[in-house]
């Protein structure tokens, strides 16, 4: 268990903005979903209150993405209810739009814009969606590289970055519609180790400034140091839900044992 | 492998070399000669046949071309003439006078030959009104002209009262302005479906008799001239251009139909694509020329020409979308979502996102087709129309030129192909031009 106590920044993390509010920001109740016969999510109840910070882990195959991509519409789900932001998602399509500005989403393989330059791609959406002036939107876009240290690189196109500055790009472009909500599947499944950590630090950064973020990750270290729940899905089910510490330490079910024995390695 | 990280001294240089030249036999055009025509004996063999066979053709083709007579009235006359030059039976020579003394009827058909400025003018501004849409370094102001071009275009082909296009271009403007002025009030989809409707009405009811009471209170206008007047590579230009730049925003629309989940829309593309597709031009053509005629209410004139473009471009639209999708469905998912997951709807994705990648990708397949349709246009002259191959035949029916081949052919196949070609060097240019990847 050697892993979960390899930290994955190295400097200690401010936690004075993460503070967890009684207001709810995601709320699931009875939510299913198949694919066709395939019973993909079972019965799934969550609530995320404004300022939590989720990981969300199991095994491949598990419902994962289908799970956090039903939250920003990208799947629509059969029975149940989720409400975004007091919004409840409905087939309406002015509301997906507008639950979907709200909530930004980074996707394992970035899903940048391969013919706009990193500049055009964090001010597209701000541009055409929120309407704001091109001026202000570029504004705001340099300001969120330079966050995620890359303003050096706003004239250049997605194809002649490296896997981690894309990410961090992403991570950027989404930021620029100032989101209240982000989501994250698998970020970093798709980059070599030594820029999985330049990602995680983003990610570490938004959390110490309050954002409520669900992140499906296998990054262990990140969950311990960054979460404040951890949750485990097994079946497009969730099976158990706990602190990390205790989720590591302690955990109930025989899936997790199984799945934390596998991922921690021996 | 191990050998370099070794540390005997022999495989350590200690003075570094300077750099050198590559041995002469590397570099230039001898090393480009040795590497590309004579790097086998099979290789060898092949381009010693390949000059041969060029300097064989060439020998034949180029005394031909350049001994050629340029002035005479007829092809009696020339052969009159070439026999004084070379003797009775002498060599065979080109008769390029009958360009020059055909060469307008090529050109313009019967269009009247003192107005052959209109439509030299109207290549003019169509030339301005599409370089900033092709060109980025050209001046944006041009982009003002470009939509205004169709109607100046009109007006100075088929010339008339200038009262008639900007009757029509009013409708547009109206439409517009319904929908500027009407969205705050009835809501995005009230005001489209109005700003679609009023100018309909518009242009079946008021347009006419606005356009004729103008121009009898304010007679502008120019020497009119009817589409039978229209011929040669004019026409082939005229059908052409105007199949082109219709049939690519009705081709993307059905591509994007034949994606769609939307039933109705799904299943009238794919109908409307497979049966455009799946029946000859020439067939439709003869359509257009014919049926049409019983379809329409009695006594409308709906001008052929017209009608061939409506054809033209209707084919053409159908292969462009089945090119357009082969692009839609090559782009990763990921596109689409990262499109959707930052909020923007349908119309905005597909515009900024979608499209513009998935028209990079199909650019080959577009341009081709634009080149089929242009060279297609040649088949009107089966419905009687004077497209250049057409001219051909009635020039090669009068007695001053009958007899003449191939100088009227390597005309017209010059003029298409300097089109032509231009077409697919655009098309390259373009394709280097979007490559942002870098691979
Ligand atoms: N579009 C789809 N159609 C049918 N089955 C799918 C689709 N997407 C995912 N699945 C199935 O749903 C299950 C859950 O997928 P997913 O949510 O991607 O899992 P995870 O992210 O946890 O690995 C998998 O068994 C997968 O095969
Ligand atoms: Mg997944």
């Amino acid at each position: 268990m050697s892993e979960l106590h390899t930290d994955t920044v190295d400097r200690t993390i401010d936690r004075s903005q993460m503070k967890v509010s009684d207001e709810i920001a995601i709320e699931i109740v009875g939510m299913n979903k198949w694919y066709g016969t395939f019973h993909v999510l079972r019965d799934i109840n969550l609530t995320v209150n404004r300022g939590e910070r989720i990981v969300i882990c199991g095994p491949s195959g598990s419902g994962k993405s289908t799970l956090i991509r039903c939250i920003n519409a990208l799947e629509e789900h059969q029975q149940g209810s989720i409400v975004v932001d007091g919004t409840l998602l409905s087939n309406d399509l002015k509301n997906i739009d507008r639950i979907r500005s709200e909530v930004g989403m980074c996707f394992q393989h970035f899903n940048l814009f391969p013919h706009l330059t990193i500049l055009e791609n964090c001010t597209l959406a701000p541009i055409w969606v929120r309407k704001t002036p091109k001026r202000e939107a570029e504004e705001t876009a340099m300001y969120f590289l330079e966050k995620v240290k890359i303003p050096e690189q706003a004239d250049k196109y997605p194809g002649q970055l490296s896997g981690g500055q894309q990410q961090r790009v992403a991570i950027a472009r989404s930021l620029c519609m100032r989101p209240r909500i982000m989501l994250f599947d698998e970020p970093t499944s798709a980059l070599d180790p030594e820029m999985i950590k330049e990602v995680l630090d983003t990610m570490i950064q938004l959390a110490e400034e309050g954002m409520t973020m669900l992140c499906v990750t296998h990054e262990m270290g990140f969950a311990r140091q960054v979460a404040n729940r951890v949750i485990f899905m097994a079946d497009g089910q969730i099976v158990e839900q706990n602190e990390p510490e205790e989720f590591f330490l302690n955990p109930q079910s025989d899936r997790t044992k199984q799945f934390l024995s596998q991922i921690l390695g021996h | 492998m191990s050998e370099t990280h070794s540390h005997s001294a022999s495989y350590v240089r200690r003075e570094m070399l300077p750099q050198q030249d590559p041995p002469a036999l590397q570099t230039g055009a001898v090393k480009w000669l040795r590497e590309n025509l004579f790097s086998g004996w099979l290789n060898t063999i092949l381009t010693i046949l390949s000059i041969f066979v060029v300097y064989w053709v060439l020998a034949h083709i180029l005394p031909w071309m350049l001994g050629g007579i340029w002035t005479a009235d007829s092809l009696t006359e020339c052969r009159e003439i070439r026999d004084q030059l070379y003797g009775e039976g002498g060599r065979e020579v080109a008769c390029w006078a009958v360009l020059v003394d055909r060469w307008h009827q090529l050109l313009f058909g019967f269009y009247p030959d003192d107005s052959y400025w209109r439509p030299i003018l109207s290549l003019i501004v169509f030339g301005a009104a599409v370089a900033p849409v092709l060109y980025e370094s050209v001046s944006r102001k041009l982009l003002l002209l470009t939509p205004l071009a169709p109607f100046i275009i009109f007006w100075l082909l088929w010339g008339g009262t200038i009262w008639g296009p900007l009757a029509v271009l009013a409708g547009f403007v109206l439409g517009w302005a319904v929908f500027r002025f009407g969205e705050p009030v009835i809501g995005s989809l009230g005001a489209t479906l109005a700003a679609i409707l009023v100018p309909i009405l518009y242009w079946l009811f008021a347009a006419g008799p606005i356009a004729s009471g103008l121009s009898s209170a304010l007679p502008i206008g120019i020497e009119s001239v009817p589409s039978d007047d229209f011929g040669g590579f004019m026409l082939a230009l005229v059908i052409g251009i105007a199949g082109i730049v219709l049939s690519l925003p009705l081709g993307i629309v059905l591509a994007l139909g034949r994606q769609s989940d939307l039933f109705i829309v799904n299943k009238f593309s794919v109908i409307f694509i497979e049966v455009i597709r799946g029946v000859p031009l020439i067939v439709w053509l003869f359509t257009a020329s014919l049926l049409l005629n019983y379809f329409l209410p009695p006594g409308t004139n709906f001008d052929l020409m017209l009608r061939v473009i409506i054809m033209v471009t209707l084919f053409s639209s159908a292969y462009i979308a089945e090119v357009v999708r082969g692009g839609l469905a090559a782009l990763p998912r990921g596109q689409y979502e990262g499109a959707d997951s930052l909020g923007l709807d349908y119309w905005q994705s597909m515009r900024l996102v979608i499209l513009p990648q998935a028209l990079k990708i199909s650019i080959p397949g577009i341009v081709s087709t634009f080149i089929g349709l242009f060279k297609d246009t040649t088949l009107v002259v089966f419905i009687g129309l004077l497209d250049p191959i057409g001219f051909s035949n009635s020039i090669r029916a009068s007695t001053d030129w009958n007899g003449v081949y191939w100088e009227l052919f390597i005309f017209i196949g010059l003029c298409f192909f300097i089109c032509c070609f231009s077409m697919s060097r655009y098309s390259q240019f373009l394709e280097r031009k979007l490559r942002t990847d870098h691979r």
